[in-house]
């Protein structure tokens, strides 16, 4: 078994009448997922490519038993989305939109704590892909194999370069989750990370952070205490200017706060090995593999 | 997005905090008019940069007369601020602001920011205002005091009441603190504020309370919904390459390397800089182009890069999966021969007909490389620029 994915996940596309709606609903159902509909609010009761398109995510998840929602939506209406999607029992919302306001986030996760059966990845991620089985979002199936490695990621591109390192060396990945590159996401490195750990058919994990925020020396923390498996670490903004933003909203670094040699730092104390290059990633998994968790 | 303090300052009173009163200038004759019209015993000239650690760096002076005031602007008007945050190229002063000089009794500090980890914003105030906080936060943590928000209610008088008393507020004073920083924490929403800092907030001889100074930065993803605070942006404090490719959506900060980087996704684009430096170049910018990497975008990237005459050679490192190589390929090749570029590029693309576009790179005669990892990419990108 993966995590999060299963062989019983329905999904529903929220903004499926959209092109990029469209596109990936059409990728995901060509990869063994089972896309039972979508919602696109005024076009309700009609189809799209042989889906039933509903108005409200309450009514799709009425008729099709959703269990799972991947958003498509622009920013301006992503956080509704989001807090509409819990709201109608949806237990997995992986929200691909870039670009939702902090203030929207603040009150879309406030809304989310009413829900505790809804796990919400994301926003501005890639969302997750468990190879062989099925995916939720935007991760390219074919650099994809089956197999037993975890990848948790705030960067989209970066993950990908991940999945593709370790398919080069043989090794398959069980999930590979993007939790975003925003200040504010529902699922954290934390969370990934006990899923993996709870998760009998992951054996390693790589961890991809960024400069920013505080998230990676929390997991560091973390890690130290419940992580049982051999882990890669890598950090990217390891040469990014103090105070100015690269990109994602929340890979800034402020007050001399948020650097990556701080997170290297907290990693590698906590017994991760932590590479400095991006292209060294799958090749220590593989060393990581062999010397086994007391390696670390 | 950054403003003036004078552009926050009238933000502020727009929402009931209370600000000295005062003007923009541009010229010594303005600065001279509106220090008359003040009237007061003594008025302050600002120079107005998006840069804090302006009074170290002489871009606060006070002036006893409408001449004095002009004196002073004649001095600081055109004039190259460096302070510890504009960097060492400083940042050019243009804008005055002349504000009556209050008698000051205390000086405080507050700020609003985002708090990451408790998902909150927290309200920060301490007795050490007028310095820089990050020094407080980092030597004498204890003297900030700290409110963290639940955004269901708002910040709420109870909880600005506690911040009031351990500022040591008495009196009349605590009712004016308290009704201030609602007001601020509903200003920070309403706008979407991604920081607001008041350092310092005084309190006058006479009881009051006053935003000395006023620093406000702005979530740009909120800008759609403020058409009001987009039109204070003032280009002239921002690089102008930065300027240029935020018209077409790329995300572009210059750095002083000379290895030009074209990427998509910022995670990979940040990689990609990190992975030139462990091979021995230095970048000269971060840049990504976003998801889909279109003929258009590489167009403008490139037309981009090769305004910073720092650029000796380019490494573009796209990763597309399900992205067309071949596609990608004839795009950069009508760019470089549109553009006329002419300084070798190194290429490293994943995704998928890699071999067809390949080719398509090697048959056009210009002068491209190309490779199948980042390592390889950097190394040889590094090599093309004159190495180590």
């Amino acid at each position: 078994m993966a995590v999060l994915l299963h062989a019983h996940t329905r999904l529903i596309v929220q903004g499926i009448t959209g092109r990029e709606g469209t596109f990936h609903a059409k990728a995901a159902q060509a990869y063994h997922t089972n896309v039972v509909g979508g919602v696109t609010p005024g076009k309700g009761g009609t189809t799209h490519e042989g889906w039933p398109v509903f108005n409200t995510v309450a009514d799709a998840v009425k008729d099709t038993g959703a269990t799972a929602s991947v958003i498509f939506v622009p920013p301006p209406f992503a956080a509704d989305a989001i807090m509409e999607a819990a709201d109608a029992g949806v237990a997995l919302v992986v929200c691909i939109t870039e670009g939702i306001p902090v203030v929207d986030m603040l009150k879309a996760l406030t809304f989310l704590k009413d829900h505790p059966a809804t796990r919400l990845i994301g926003p501005n991620c890639p969302g997750i892909i468990s190879p062989g089985k099925g995916k939720a979002g935007i991760i390219p199936s074919n650099i994809c194999k089956e197999g037993r490695i975890g990848i948790v990621s705030k960067s989209g591109t970066l993950t990908y370069e991940a999945i593709d390192q370790l398919t080069h060396l043989g090794l398959g990945q069980s999930t590979c989750i993007g939790i975003g590159g925003d200040p504010l996401i529902g699922t954290s490195h934390i969370d990934a990370l006990e899923l993996f750990q709870r998760d009998p058919d992951t054996d390693a994990v790589i961890m991809i952070g960024e400069i920013g925020g505080s998230a990676e020396e929390e997991a560091a923390a973390w890690i130290r205490q419940h992580f049982k498996k051999p882990m890669v670490a890598f950090i990217a903004g390891q040469t990014a200017p103090q105070g100015r933003r690269m990109g994602h909203a929340g890979a800034i670094i402020s007050g001399g706060k948020g650097t990556a040699a701080e997170k290297m730092a907290a990693l590698t104390a906590a017994g991760v090995r932590v590479v400095k290059s991006p292209a060294d990633m799958g090749q220590a998994l593989l060393e990581a593999l062999r010397r086994g968790v007391a390696g670390r | 997005m950054k403003i003036h303090e004078y552009q926050a300052k009238a933000i502020l009173a727009k929402y009931g905090v209370p600000v000295p009163r005062g003007e923009v200038a541009f010229t010594p004759e303005e600065v001279h008019d509106i220090a008359k019209r003040l009237g007061g015993p003594i008025s302050v000239v600002k120079a107005q940069i998006h840069a804090g650690g302006r009074g170290k760096a002489g871009g606060v002076k006070l002036a006893r007369s409408g001449s004095e005031a002009e004196t002073i602007a004649r001095e600081l008007l055109g004039k190259t601020l460096v302070t510890y945050q504009t960097g060492p190229g400083g940042q050019k002063v243009s804008r005055l602001f002349v504000e009556e000089g209050p008698a000051i009794e205390r000086e405080l500090y507050l700020g609003l920011v985002l708090d990451r980890s408790s998902k909150r914003i927290v309200l920060m105030v301490s007795n050490e205002g007028g310095v820089e906080i990050e020094k407080v936060a980092e030597q004498t943590p204890e003297k900030i005091h700290k409110v963290f928000v639940n955004p269901a209610v708002g910040l709420q008088p109870f909880e600005a009441q506690r911040l009031a008393d351990a500022l040591g507020l008495a009196g009349d004073s605590v009712k004016k603190g308290v009704k201030m920083m609602l007001a601020l924490y509903h200003t920070f929403i309403a706008t979407d504020a991604s920081i607001l800092e008041i350092n310092p907030l005084v309190v006058t001889k006479s009881g009051d309370l006053l935003a000395l100074d006023a620093k406000m930065n702005f979530d740009d993803n909120a800008l759609f919904r403020h058409a009001d605070i987009r039109e204070l942006r003032d280009i002239s404090e921002e690089d102008p390459l930065e300027v240029e490719a935020s018209k077409f959506s790329l995300n572009y900060i210059r750095l002083d390397g000379t290895i030009g980087c074209m990427v998509n996704g910022a995670g990979l684009a940040m990689a990609t800089m990190d992975i030139i430096k462990l091979s021995g170049g230095e970048p000269a910018n971060f840049l990504d182009v976003g998801g889909g990497a279109s003929a258009e975008q590489i167009k403008n990237a490139f037309r981009i890069l090769m305004m910073d005459k720092n650029v000796k050679a380019v490494l573009i490192n796209i990763f597309g999966g399900i992205l067309r190589c071949d596609v990608l390929a004839a795009g950069v090749i009508a760019a470089v021969k549109d553009l006329g570029v002419t300084v070798p590029i190194v290429i490293r693309m994943k995704g998928t007909n890699v071999e067809e576009g390949k080719q398509m790179l090697a048959a056009s005669g210009l002068n491209f490389a190309t490779a199948d990892t980042m390592g390889e990419a950097a190394d040889k990108v590094v090599a093309l620029a004159g190495g180590r």
